[in-house]
This record gives C-alpha cells, structure tokens and sequence, in this order.
C-alpha cells in the first residue's frame, strides 16, 4: 500500500482547521500573558524552549511539528554507550 | 469496524471499560507489563502480576468476547534496581510457555540512565536468546528523542535481532522516521495531552504510509481515553481515507505483527460488523 494522501483541497483543510488554529493560538497568547501577570521569575530554559517553538510555527517549510518535538527534546549524545556500557 | 488495541493496561481498568470497547468494535487487546504507580517490592510482587496478566486477564476480557494478549517484563521505571530486575528477568521464562503471552515488552528507557540500559539490555538477550518478540516503551517527553536513539542504537548493535520483530512504541513526529527506516515497527500512542492526538497520527499515516505502523491507546491508571483508537477512526474518515486503508492499521497491521509469535492465537470475529464506528 502506497502513502496515502489527504485528498482533501487545501482550500477545504483551512476552512476545516481555522477555528481551531485560531482557538489554539488564542490560547497560546492568553497563556504568555498569565505568566507576564505572574510574579516572580521562570525558568529560563523552558521559556527558551517556547520561544524556539513560536518562532518555527513562523517558518514556510514543511515538517514544523517534528522541529517542534526536536525545540522541546534533549540533544543525543554520540558517546552514550562508552559512558555507560564502557563500549 | 473491528479493530485491536495492540497496547493498553486493562488491569488498571474497569470491566464496564471492556465491555465499552467491545460495543466501540474491539475485538482484541494487546496487554504489555508496565509500571503500576509505585515501585513493587520483591520478584514475588512481579510474580503475581504475570499471573493476573496471564491468566485472570484473559478471562475478564473473553466476558466481553474481547482477546486478550499479554507481554512480560520489568520496565524502565522499576529498572533503577539492578538487582530486583535480574531476579524479573531470570523468572519470565516461567510465563513463556502461557496461552496468550506474545513476547517481552514493554520494555525500554525512562529517564535514560546508565542501570535502564543494562536492564533493557539483559531483556533483549533474554528476548534473542528464546526468539521472542519484542514491545518497546520509549520515554516520555523531552526524554524520548535522545531515549530512542538509544534504544535503535541497543537494537542496532545487536545482530541476532529481526527487526521485523520488534514494535517501537509512543513514536512522534521526531522518533517515527529513524524507527521505521530501521525496519522496526512502529506504534503511535493517542494521549489527552502527552504523545500523539488522532489527529496528529492521521498526519503520519499521510506522511510514511501504513506499513509496519500501529495506533493504540495505551490506557492506563493514568489520564489516557482507553477508546482512543475509535477516535483515530473517525478521524481518518473524516479527512476521506479508505475503510480499506484505515482497516489494516487498526486490524491487519496487529494481527501481522502479532501473528510472528509462537504463541499467537486469534479467533476472527463473525464477519457481519457491528453497529458503531
């Protein structure tokens, strides 16, 4: 079985998912005004994590969700198994 | 449609949730040994849980005409203890042999420490050395990335493994692609807030297609929707996808994966479909 496509009109996709783009980025900026009102300081890696992800939701390329996961994850590390396994 | 469940906790279900799955078109679910909210205390504790899943499971499933599979282990959560997983380990092999059990899972990494991976490490031997299939939890959130390269990298090394017998579980967008061009199969988890909504997972079907690709709803004790799968249904549907297509990931795909055990028995269920999903 070959991959399938949306063979839904892109047209069609946005009038589908607008309200919902809309609500969620809604909900996004009511969120970062909650926390300006907070007192107090965060935590400054999570708000660089937020950040990195507003920026790339504003990139054109394809494949935003996996840099999105990427924004919000631990880097890999090559010599893991030397460290641990001792190989 | 009928569909499996290829991963949920049912014992940290109610039977009013089988009974719930059965009237949404399930006809099988596949059980893997996990973490029950707190660590248990000897190789006795685990013991009975095997038994509960090997044995009375089974049965409060079948009271709804629902299949129950299982998968035995310690996971990575109770994996700190090096020496309590040892003795796990080295009394699995007494389930083995009961109806039902598909293989080792969920196996995996947590946090992603130095005594999981010795733990995972000494389950995918036990695992070669008895040619059983292999379910793997990968970790959560900012975990998962760095946690499943780890884990491909386990798999990898090991060169008695087929891979087309080991499931790559709570794959996302970042994970899913290195899991799949390895060979290994792959599970999307639908959770409220955590790993993948339906939505998300129609997405991947779009992008790499259904082969070797599973949904489930890992239901546990946890916030989790134990009739997520029926909800990656109707999702499929909505965007215009094929019964046909949607049938083989939440029915033909668990059952080809499955079917690699020697242990699998399945009873098709009658061929007229049930009202519902």
């Amino acid at each position: 079985m070959t991959t399938p496509q949306t063979e839904t009109p892109a047209a069609e996709v946005l009038e589908q998912e607008f309200l919902l783009i809309r609500a969620k980025i809604l909900e996004i900026a009511a969120k970062l005004d909650r926390l300006d009102r907070a007192e107090g300081s965060a935590n400054d890696a999570q708000l660089r994590q937020v950040q990195a992800g507003l920026k790339i939701l504003q990139e054109t390329e394809p494949g935003r969700a996996e840099r999105v996961q990427l924004a919000f994850s631990l880097d890999y590390e090559d010599g893991w198994r030397e460290k641990y396994l001792g190989k | 449609m009928y569909y499996i469940d290829p991963h949920i906790h049912m014992v940290s279900r109610v039977t009013d949730d089988y009974e719930t799955l059965a009237r949404m078109g399930c006809v099988a679910v596949s059980e893997p040994a996990f973490w029950a909210g707190f660590d248990r205390g000897s190789v006795d504790g685990f013991r009975d849980y095997f038994r509960q899943l090997t044995q009375f499971e089974q049965k409060r499933a079948s009271w709804s005409k629902i299949q129950h599979w299982t998968w035995l282990c310690i996971n990575a959560k109770e994996a700190e203890d090096v020496k309590l997983s040892r003795e796990v380990i080295a009394m699995i092999p007494e389930f083995m042999d009961q109806p039902g059990v598909l293989g080792i899972g969920e196996i995996g990494l947590n946090k992603n420490t130095k005594n999981e991976a010795i733990v995972f490490l000494e389950h995918l031997d036990l695992a070669a050395k008895t040619d059983e299939l292999i379910l793997i939890h990968t970790p959560h959130l900012e975990d998962k990335y760095k946690g499943t390269r780890m884990i491909l990298d386990m798999l990898c090394d090991d060169q008695r493994l087929d891979h087309h017998r080991v499931l790559v579980d709570h794959v996302e967008e970042h994970t899913i692609g290195r899991v799949l061009e390895n060979g290994f199969w792959a599970g999307m988890t639908l959770y409220p807030t955590s790993k993948c909504t339906p939505e998300r997972a129609c997405d991947m079907v779009e992008m790499y297609g259904p082969e070797r690709l599973l949904v489930n709803s890992a239901g546990d004790w946890g916030p989790s929707r134990p009739v997520a799968v029926p909800d990656f249904i109707m999702a499929m549907r909505k965007r215009g996808h094929s019964e046909a297509l949607i049938r083989k990931v939440v029915y033909e795909n668990p059952l080809e994966f499955f079917g690699q055990s020697r242990n699998f028995v399945f009873t098709p269920p009658e061929m007229s479909e049930p009202a519902g999903v």
